[in-house]
C-alpha cells in the first residue's frame, strides 16, 4: 500500500513539475473559465436578481467547459511525446496510474477554481466564498475529475480525440453538475447545511461510484 | 482466422416474428377497439399503451448493453460485443421513440412539447449517453479497441443512470406517477398494457437477433475479403 502511495505521488509530482515549467494547462484553462464568465455576463445582463439566479449555473458551465479543456490535456501530451507507453511500461499498476493522473487533474482544477471563485465574487459582488459553496465545489470536482480522467485516457486513443471527451464526459457528468448548481444556488440564497444535504449526498454518491468504477476499468482503457 | 462464431438458429427468429406479428395485431385491436377512452385525457391517453412498453424495452436494451459489456471485458468473446452493440443501437431507437411519443402526449395534456421534468430529462441524458456510446465506436478504427472502449462506456453509462434519476427526481417531477403497480389501472387497461408490453418486447428480441446475425455476416464478409486480398 505504501509503495503504491509512493508511485501515485511520483506521478502527481511529475505532472506538477511539467506543469510548473510550462504553465500551459493552468493558464489556458483559467483564461478560458474567465472568458466564459465574461460572455455570460454579456448574455444575461448585470442586474442583481438575474445575476443571483444564474450565477451558480454560470459558475458550473465555466468549470465544466474548463474541466474538459484541462482533462484533454492530461493524456494528449503524454501520447504526443510517446510518454504514455513509458508510463505503462513502468512497474506501476494501472490503478495507481489512474489515481496519480486523477489527483494531478484534481489539483489543476482546484487551482483554477480557487482563482475563479474569488474573481467571480468580486466581479458579480456575490458571496460565493462561503464554506458551503467551497465544500460543494471541491466534492463535485472529485467525481467530475474521476470520470474525466478515465474518458480522457479513452479519448486520446480515438480519432478526433478533443471532440470525443466532451461528448462522452458531459452526459455522464450531468448528475454532479445538476447537484453542484442546485446546492450552490441554495447556499447562495442563504440556505444552511441541512438545506443542501440531499444534494451533497448525491455528489458524494457520485464521487464514490465514479472513483471506484473507473479505478476498476481503467486497465481496459490503456491496455495495448 | 478466428474460429467461426456460433450463429443463432433461424428458428428463434421465425418464432419471434410470429409472436411479434400476432401480439402486435392483438395489441392494436385492444388499444383501438377494446379499451375504453380514458375519462380526463381522452383519446390521446391511448399513446400510453405504447409509450410505457417502449420505455421499458429501452431500459431493458441498455441493461443488455451493460451485462454484455461486462461479459465482453471478462471473456473477450466477440459475440458479447456484438450483442452489446446491437442492443445499444436498438436502445437508442427505442429511447427516441419514448421521447417522441412522450412529446406527442405532452403537447395536448401539458400544453408544451417538452418540459425539463425529471423523467424527461433523465431519458434525454440516457439517450445522449448511448448516442455517445455509438459515436465512440465509430471513432475507433480497430475493432478490438472499439469493442473494449465501448464496453467501458456501456458500463459507466449504465451505472450513471440511477444517479441521474436520483439527482433529477430531487428537482420535483411532473410526469404521471407509476400507477401500474398500485392497482390504479382498470383491468382492461392493464390487460391492454400487458399485451403491448409483450408485443414490444418480442419486437425488441426479434430486432436484436436480426441485428446480431447481420453483424455476424458483416464480420464474416470482412474476414473473407481479408482472406482474398
Amino acid at each position: 500500500m505504501s509503495s503504491s502511495f509512493k508511485k501515485i505521488k511520483a506521478i502527481l509530482y511529475k505532472d506538477m513539475i511539467s506543469e510548473l515549467r510550462t504553465r500551459e494547462v493552468t493558464f489556458s484553462v483559467l483564461v478560458f473559465s474567465l472568458l466564459v464568465i465574461v460572455i455570460f455576463n454579456f448574455a444575461f445582463g448585470v442586474d442583481r436578481p438575474t445575476m443571483e439566479a444564474v450565477a451558480p449555473g454560470v459558475l458550473w458551465v465555466a468549470f465544466a467547459f474548463a474541466g474538459v479543456l484541462a482533462l484533454n490535456r492530461t493524456f494528449i501530451p503524454e501520447k504526443e511525446n510517446g510518454c504514455l507507453d513509458g508510463i505503462l511500461s513502468c512497474p506501476v499498476s494501472r490503478e495507481d496510474i489512474f489515481l496519480g493522473k486523477m489527483l494531478s487533474s484534481l489539483v489543476f482544477m482546484l487551482v483554477v477554481e480557487a482563482i475563479t471563485l474569488p474573481v467571480f465574487a468580486v466581479l458579480f459582488n456575490l458571496p460565493v466564498l462561503s464554506l458551503q459553496i467551497i465544500v460543494v465545489t471541491v466534492l463535485s470536482t472529485i467525481g467530475f475529475v474521476a470520470v474525466g480522467t478515465l474518458f480522457s485516457a479513452l479519448a486520446v486513443n480515438t480519432r478526433a480525440r478533443e471532440m470525443v471527451l466532451p461528448i462522452l464526459f458531459l452526459p455522464v457528468a450531468v448528475p454532479v453538475i445538476i447537484s453542484a448548481v442546485k446546492a450552490s444556488e441554495i447556499a447562495l440564497a442563504g440556505g444552511g447545511w441541512g438545506d443542501i444535504s440531499s444534494w451533497v449526498l448525491i455528489i458524494v454518491a457520485f464521487d464514490a461510484v465514479f472513483v471506484t468504477v473507473p479505478y476498476l476499468v481503467f486497465n481496459y482503457v490503456v491496455e495495448e | 482466422m478466428d474460429k467461426p462464431m456460433k450463429t443463432i438458429s433461424p428458428r428463434w427468429s421465425y418464432f419471434l416474428l410470429g409472436l411479434s406479428a400476432v401480439s402486435i395485431i392483438v395489441s392494436l385491436f385492444m388499444v383501438f377497439v377494446v379499451v375504453p377512452t380514458e375519462a380526463t385525457m381522452g383519446i390521446i391517453q391511448r399513446i400510453f399503451y405504447y409509450h410505457v412498453p417502449v420505455a421499458w424495452v429501452a431500459f431493458l436494451a441498455f441493461f443488455v448493453v451493460f451485462v454484455a459489456s461486462i461479459m465482453y471485458l471478462w471473456k473477450r468473446s466477440r459475440m458479447w460485443d456484438i450483442i452489446a452493440h446491437a442492443a445499444a443501437e436498438i436502445g437508442v431507437i427505442f429511447t427516441t421513440l419514448v421521447l417522441i411519443t412522450g412529446s406527442i402526449w405532452a403537447k395536448p395534456i401539458w400544453g408544451v412539447w417538452w418540459t425539463w421534468d425529471a423523467r424527461l430529462t433523465a431519458s434525454l441524458v440516457l439517450w445522449l449517453i448511448y448516442i455517445s456510446y455509438l459515436i465512440v465506436r465509430s471513432f475507433i478504427a480497430e475493432e478490438e479497441r472499439a469493442a473494449r472502449f465501448a464496453a467501458v462506456v456501456g458500463i459507466i453509462g449504465f451505472v450513471d443512470v440511477p444517479i441521474v434519476a436520483l439527482a433529477i427526481v430531487l428537482w420535483g417531477t411532473q410526469h404521471p406517477n407509476p400507477v401500474i403497480f398500485e392497482g390504479g389501472l382498470a383491468p382492461t387497461m392493464l390487460a391492454t398494457l400487458l399485451t403491448s408490453l409483450l408485443a414490444i418486447t418480442s419486437v425488441f428480441f426479434l430486432l436484436l437477433l436480426q441485428r446480431i446475425s447481420l453483424r455476424q455476416d458483416e464480420l464474416r464478409i470482412n474476414e473473407l475479403k481479408r482472406y482474398l486480398d
